[in-house]
């Protein structure tokens, strides 16, 4: 009866969305102050039904009831509660629940943060929210609902959860990426909203900027995340394999940060308008590319659950349907919009249009990277992949002019600034960053390429850029130091721990991708082993058991310079349910290095094929993705854009009284 | 000119030439890294080429894993069920490498008419099949019916 409630629910939440598409914004169109007073009680409604269905899947994990379909093919009684309840958006069907709740609440957090937004403003953003609901919650519920029931055989145990997915990385990474992938529906029902009512001006901007930082911050907290998770879970110690699914959400990334800055423009000076709304389109559109790729089973891959094709051409027509009408808009509207300002050549405005370019080409290359063997595929031209080096060989060289044009940029005076002055400003960071790079650099004695010292001084020079400002800064005024770094507006110091974020984020890619030793090794119980500074001595494998696996650890004790250092034992796991054999490596974190031993499989006389890996610096890839989620939740966090919007409210007020 | 068209002028170019050495970038990249597919009836018809990355799959042909007692070498046969091509690699081999399992390997044919392989691929699903390999194996009619228990509605 319960799992029967939970499709009520939906279906309820589905009929909310449909009037929530419809009610405000024809009531925006006509001037209908009563239609469009709906939308804030509707998208409560939505979220209120949406969540009671979430609810309930949770519950049916969490009492193990296997008459529900999706519970038996992805739960099991040995699994332990919170893996259950993880479990939930474990398979296709709950993941896109998750999705829909999220989206719901992302709709309902407008409705009640905008109090002083417009009300016509208002209805119309939700009102965009409520179409993109009604897409995604009709696609869940007559495609791929995850209360269908298999009442007639209900099986005594379920299938269990995939095991890679048995652990922490999963139970917080879909939902911190899903948070990120729908929050840029927020500022794409923005911009769609401004469009419809034809003011796009700098108060939609400043509107809209605080969500898209937000959701940005969860977006990089998200994809930092699947990346840790991938490296210690899958077992061979890379971070980042190109992937298409990786690929799908590095986009939206890419693109969204293009957007944050677009709109840094648009806000301050009233310029890149239809350039900010058109990136909003994409950046949601390829959110939605990447929902359709993982989901529809055109990739396979650990995230893809099922192949189905009515699923896939379903969510085709949705991610057509937004492109295509929100692009049919875009062209009807974008021509009115004019220009509030002008800009020099040497200017903030002209650099961020730099970056605006850089990261729509990697965006870009990344997109043709990831398509073009689906679409080969497609024309029935033959099978074929595109390797890491297509990537590296093109993303490498354009992340770091990034790096480089992004030290200038956030010094960089908006509107014009005499370039004699810019350059004295430059010069003496620029050498410092050679010279302290180089020398960084010389004191390792072996490997690295070219790109390695590029890296490591574009990473100096992001650092000596942004000090040099924070000192220029707080010089400009006469009271004291600790009086001025205060006073510095929050949204300043989140601009430079997200730019310092980048440079932390280099320094890891160029190190570990440099430095890093591996050796696959037979070794026989005794058999010692030297990576870098490190003795890894093996001493044998014995059988472990685990509440729902079989396991052989391994033991190994680590010399440290002769001296002993840890005992590592890797496992590897045979999940019994689904008889799935997992490798469990074993890890020794570290600020500056990570050991990593994982275990091969098991050769004749105790012998076993083990991978030794000495990672030098590898922390600081998701260091540097915190930084830049902590400096986007800072920007996002700035009371300047609740006092402003107060201010805009009492002037729109004033000017109708 | 006037300064106003001149920047426009300057910023299309800028665009222009930038989109231009990227794309021309981009497909020079992209032609150097494709790795394309090549079934075992492919193969032993001769149609791979030697000597250029490719990548090969099949099921693993029961009782073909043969190791080297002294180091990680291994060789093994893949097949499509009509014809089979040897594999050779040095390395540490997927969780979810069994003889009888569908997986991927990538690397270049030799003279010998054997896979040296650089990198060997299974997925993390024991129902799963590299599309590749299960395209492979339904032109030549063998595709084996899945067995496991997955609760179909």
């Amino acid at each position: 009866m319960i799992p029967e409630l939970g499709t009520y629910a939906l279906a309820l939440a589905l009929c909310l969305s449909v009037l929530l598409a419809i009610l405000p914004i024809v009531g925006a169109q006509i001037g209908n102050l009563l239609w469009i007073s709906f939308s804030r009680p509707l998208a409560t409604g939505v979220f209120a039904f949406t969540a009671i269905s979430f609810v309930i899947l949770t519950y049916a994990f969490l009492t193990n009831d296997f008459s529900v379909s999706y519970v038996a093919n992805n739960s099991n009684t040995a699994l332990p509660w919170f893996f259950r309840m993880s479990a939930v958006w474990g398979g296709h069907e709950g993941s896109l629940l998750l999705w829909v709740l999220t989206l719901a609440g992302w709709t309902v957090a407008v409705a009640w943060k905008s109090r002083d937004l417009p009300a016509d403003i208002l209805g119309r953003v939700l009102g965009v929210l409520g179409i993109v609901l009604t897409g995604f919650v009709s696609f869940v519920l007559f495609t791929s609902s995850p209360f269908e029931r298999l009442l007639v055989n209900t099986p005594a145990q379920g299938a269990d959860l995939n095991p890679l997915l048995q652990d922490i990385g999963l139970i917080i990474h879909p939902p911190m990426l899903y948070m990120g992938y729908v929050g840029f529906a927020v500022t794409f029902a923005f911009a769609i909203a401004a469009l419809l009512s034809g003011r796009l001006d700098a108060a939609w901007a400043r509107w809209s900027r605080p969500w898209t930082n937000i959701a940005w911050a969860f977006l990089t907290l998200g994809i930092a995340l699947g990346s840790w998770w991938a490296y210690y879970e899958l077992g061979w110690g890379g971070w980042w394999f190109w992937d298409p699914v990786e690929n799908a959400s590095l986009m939206p990334w890419l693109v969204g940060t293009a957007l944050v800055h677009s709109l840094a423009v648009t806000e301050k000076r009233g310029v890149f308008k239809s350039w900010t709304v058109l990136l909003a389109i994409f950046a949601f559109s390829l959110s939605l590319l990447g929902t359709f790729l993982v989901r529809s089973g055109v990739l396979t891959s650990v995230h893809a659950f099922a192949s189905d094709p009515e699923r896939g051409f379903y969510l085709l027509m949705l991610l057509l349907i937004t492109i295509g009408g929100s692009l049919l808009l875009y062209s009807i509207r974008a021509s009115e919009v004019k220009s509030e300002s002008s800009f020099s050549l040497v200017s903030r405005e002209t650099l961020l249009l730099v970056n605006n370019v850089l990261l729509t080409v990697i965006c870009f290359t990344v997109l043709l990277g990831t398509l073009y063997p689906l679409f080969v595929d497609a024309m029935g031209l033959g099978k074929l992949s595109v390797g890491p080096p297509y990537f590296n060989a093109l993303t490498v060289p354009l992340g770091v002019l990034l790096m480089f044009f992004l030290g200038i940029g956030a010094v960089t005076r908006w509107r014009r600034q005499d370039l004699g002055s810019l350059l004295k400003q430059l010069i003496v960071p620029f050498i410092a960053a050679i010279v302290v790079g180089s020398i960084a650099l010389t004191l390792r004695t072996e490997g690295g390429s070219v790109w390695t010292y590029v890296g490591v001084i574009a990473a100096f020079w992001l650092l000596f850029m942004a000090l040099t400002d924070v000192a220029d800064r707080v010089r400009r005024r006469s009271t004291s130091v600790w009086e001025n770094l205060r006073k510095l507006p929050r949204s300043y110091y989140g601009m430079q721990l997200a730019h310092l974020g980048v440079a932390v984020l280099a320094v890891g890619i160029a190190m570990v991708s440099a430095f890093d030793e591996q050796r696959d090794l037979r070794m026989a119980p005794g058999d010692r082993q030297k990576v870098g500074n490190y003795t890894f001595i093996f001493e044998g494998a014995q059988k472990v058991q685990g509440p729902n696996f079989v396991s052989d650890k391994a033991t190994l004790q680590v010399f440290y310079k002769g001296e002993p250092y840890l005992v590592m034992q890797p496992e590897k796991r045979l999940y019994t349910a689904r008889g799935i054999v997992m490798t469990e490596a074993a890890l020794d974190p570290g600020l500056f290095r990570d050991l990593y031993v994982a275990l091969g499989e098991e050769l004749e006389g105790g012998a076993w094929a083990i991978r030794l890996q000495f990672k030098p610096y590898v922390r600081w890839l998701w260091l540097g993705g915190l930084l830049m989620t902590f400096g986007g939740v800072l920007a996002a966090t700035d009371p300047r854009y609740r006092k402003q919007a107060r201010r805009d409210r009492q002037k729109l007020e004033s000017a109708n009284a | 000119m006037n300064p106003k068209r001149k920047k426009r002028l300057l910023i299309v170019l800028f665009i222009l030439g930038g989109a231009g050495t990227a794309i021309g970038l981009t497909l020079y990249a992209l032609s150097q890294n494709i790795n394309l597919f090549y079934s075992p009836t492919q193969i032993a018809k001769g149609e791979a080429p030697l000597n250029t990355r490719i990548r090969a799959g099949g099921m693993v042909v029961d009782g073909s894993v043969v190791r080297d007692p002294d180091s990680l070498r291994v060789e093994f046969a893949v097949t499509d069920f009509e014809n089979s091509v040897p594999i050779v690699y040095s390395g540490i081999l997927p969780d979810l490498f069994r003889e009888g399992q569908g997986i991927v390997a990538q690397g270049e044919m030799d003279a010998q008419g054997k896979l040296q392989a650089v990198e060997v691929l299974a997925k993390h699903d024991e129902n799963y099949m590299p599309p590749e390999v299960a395209e492979a194996l339904e032109k030549a009619g063998k595709m084996p019916k899945p067995e496991g228990q997955e609760f179909n509605k």
